[in-house]
């Protein structure tokens, strides 16, 4: 039986669909991945599936109890961690924990069993009693996760469990979610826009326009691009461009001053395209494809083109966290 | 329905911040004493009540409604902090009843309106005021009352409020209004009609006008108690009962 199975959803706001008939299935012991752009329906989804939104259309079900008809049962086996943090501020971590311990009923014993378990998982013991407004982001997202757990959940909802950490603390939360997996047998649901934190995922769905648009293993996903990804700069792109279309018929685009074309057997391919272009080549280098290439082969769009979207959420979490301070 | 560990928590965190949180506590208490201290006396030279009892002594009933008034608005409206910052979704999918949060929000915004009271009922004696210990246990029970119905009316407007955008527009329009038109300076029946109908609807005006009939209980209007002090308290219980029920249901909502 599937702990995660959503079928046809669909979430109407107003003018916008957000989710258009979501179909899809996470088994027991599984991580899964909803990869797309912002705006894409991903966080509408994780608000349906932990209860929060009610959905226009469709069937959502947790461990086998709908999300609608049942809320309360869907909410005791979840645990989350959402896009912004959850947390505190004014509250020490071993106050946040225990208020999240007896919201979910765990009695006196086995709340401080517990916190000291969790601090623990995420080595945090020692700031146990410290205010989390003094915790750097990456404390605060380990906090958050160990919050997640302490009520031993069955599936863990991670919503951009990473976004506005750097790689190095980014990594390091990776470290521990892939460590939690190893000892317990948890069911992960997580949504990103990075690509390289979706291969992290057993399967991945991507999502675009509140649309499931392929669905798989990473690597088999990979395999939607046709062979490797040869990048390179000539002196002149656009004569470039047109004669790999014509003479080569391969697909090539043009992103931030580098033509991109993918080719079966790239390396071998490498000297004849060099030879063939009229124009000199500057550079050239191959790599195996990345989801990005496979969002990018789907939609026509990289995730990167949303960069104007990110900067303004970063600039809405900078208005958070200075408000957050001023109190 | 109600789960209480929950209820207990969510009291715990709001006593935890309140107390944490110094200014906080500064603020509330040094309001109403300024109020006393400055305003009572400063007035009590160009008011000579006729009934034989000073001004300070009328404005004390209405300074502990006023310490109420603020306090419970300000427990209330966390609810929209907490929605603001995040942590109310970490209740919201918590596996509890929605009338689990309203209560628990209730009881610990009562709790803590209850405690301010108290805490300026401590300066009774440096302001040359006299009250009996039953007086003091009247009062507590009174205020938990009234605490309780105006914390209610916080959770109701917090429920809809969704931003902290609204925030000033409540104290200017809804808690300043509610504190002048009650009876807290100035008896209600000395005010004009127009704004005599507006005292009317104002649950505080019945809060004070019953704190009146335990501390200035030998007197008559105007100055005294205006209203019977079963009718203030059936008011005020009635209309704390359905003002929570209104903000239990408006907190089921869901998008």
């Amino acid at each position: 039986m599937s702990v995660i199975f959503a079928q046809n959803l669909t979430k109407q706001f107003k003018a916008l669909k957000a989710v258009d008939g979501i179909s899809f299935s996470v088994e027991e012991g599984e991580t899964f991945g909803f990869l797309g752009p912002n705006g894409a329906g991903k966080t509408t989804t994780i608000n349906i599936l932990c209860t929060l939104l009610s959905p226009s259309g469709g069937k959502a079900e947790i461990s086998g109890f709908d999300c609608t008809t049942r809320p309360d049962a869907v909410r005791a086996s979840i645990g989350l961690l959402f896009q912004d943090t959850t947390l505190d501020m004014g509250l020490t971590a071993y106050e946040n924990l225990k208020f999240h311990a007896y919201l979910y009923n765990l009695d006196k014993a086995l709340t401080e069993k517990r916190i000291d378990e969790m601090l623990g998982v995420v080595e945090l013991q020692g700031r146990k009693y410290e205010l989390v407004k003094n915790f750097s982001g990456g404390m605060k997202r380990r906090l958050e996760i160990a919050r997640g757990l302490l009520h031993y959940p069955r599936v863990l909802f991670l919503d951009e469990p990473t976004l506005g950490l750097d790689p190095q603390t980014r990594s390091t939360i990776w470290d521990f979610i892939h460590a939690l997996r190893r000892r317990e047998k948890i069911t992960v649901f997580m949504t990103t826009h990075y690509m390289e934190e979706a291969e992290n995922c057993d399967r991945i769905a991507i999502i675009d326009h509140g649309r499931i648009i392929a669905e798989g293993t990473p690597s088999k996903l990979k395999q939607l691009v046709r062979g490797d990804m040869i990048h390179l700069v000539t002196d002149d792109n656009q004569i470039a461009l047109k004669e790999i279309r014509e003479r080569f018929h391969l697909t090539a685009r043009e992103e931030s001053g580098m033509l991109a074309v993918e080719a079966e057997k790239g390396d071998e391919f490498i000297p004849r395209l060099i030879r063939g272009l009229s124009v000199p080549t500057l550079s050239v280098s191959i790599t195996k494809p990345t989801l990005n290439d496979v969002f990018l082969k789907l939609t026509g769009r990289t995730i990167r083109d949303d960069a104007l979207q990110n900067a303004k959420e970063v600039t809405r979490e900078f208005v958070r966290s200075h408000r957050r301070a001023q109190r | 329905m109600i789960q209480w560990r929950p209820v207990y928590v969510i009291c715990y965190r709001e006593f935890v911040k309140f107390f944490r949180e110094k200014s906080r506590l500064l603020g509330t208490i040094a309001r109403p004493l300024l109020w006393l201290f400055v305003v009572g006396n400063g007035m009590a030279s160009l008011i000579r009540p006729q009934t034989g009892f000073s001004y300070l002594q009328f404005i004390f009933p209405g300074m502990i409604g006023m310490t109420i008034l603020f306090s419970s608005i300000f427990s209330s409206i966390s609810i929209v902090w907490d929605r603001e910052f995040g942590f109310m979704k970490e209740m919201l999918v918590a596996p509890i009843s929605r009338l689990s949060i309203v209560i628990g929000k209730a009881i610990s915004g009562t709790l803590i309106s209850v405690a301010q009271a108290i805490i300026i009922m401590l300066f009774i004696p440096f302001l040359g005021l006299q009250m009996t210990i039953v007086q003091f246990l009247e009062v507590v029970v009174v205020s938990v009352l009234v605490s309780f119905c105006i914390t209610s009316l916080g959770i109701l407007i917090a429920a809809r409020l969704t931003s902290f955008d609204g925030f000033n527009i409540i104290m200017n329009f809804l808690v300043m209004p509610m504190l002048f038109l009650s009876g807290a300076m100035y008896p209600v029946n000395s005010m004009p009609a127009a704004l005599r109908h507006l005292t009317v609807i104002n649950p505080l005006t019945y809060g004070i006008d019953a704190f009146k009939h335990v501390l200035l209980r030998q007197s008559t209007p105007p100055l005294g108690p205006e209203f019977p002090l079963s009718r203030d308290i059936a008011i005020v219980s009635i209309l704390s009962i359905s003002i929570l029920s209104l903000a239990a249901l408006s907190f089921r909502k869901k998008d």
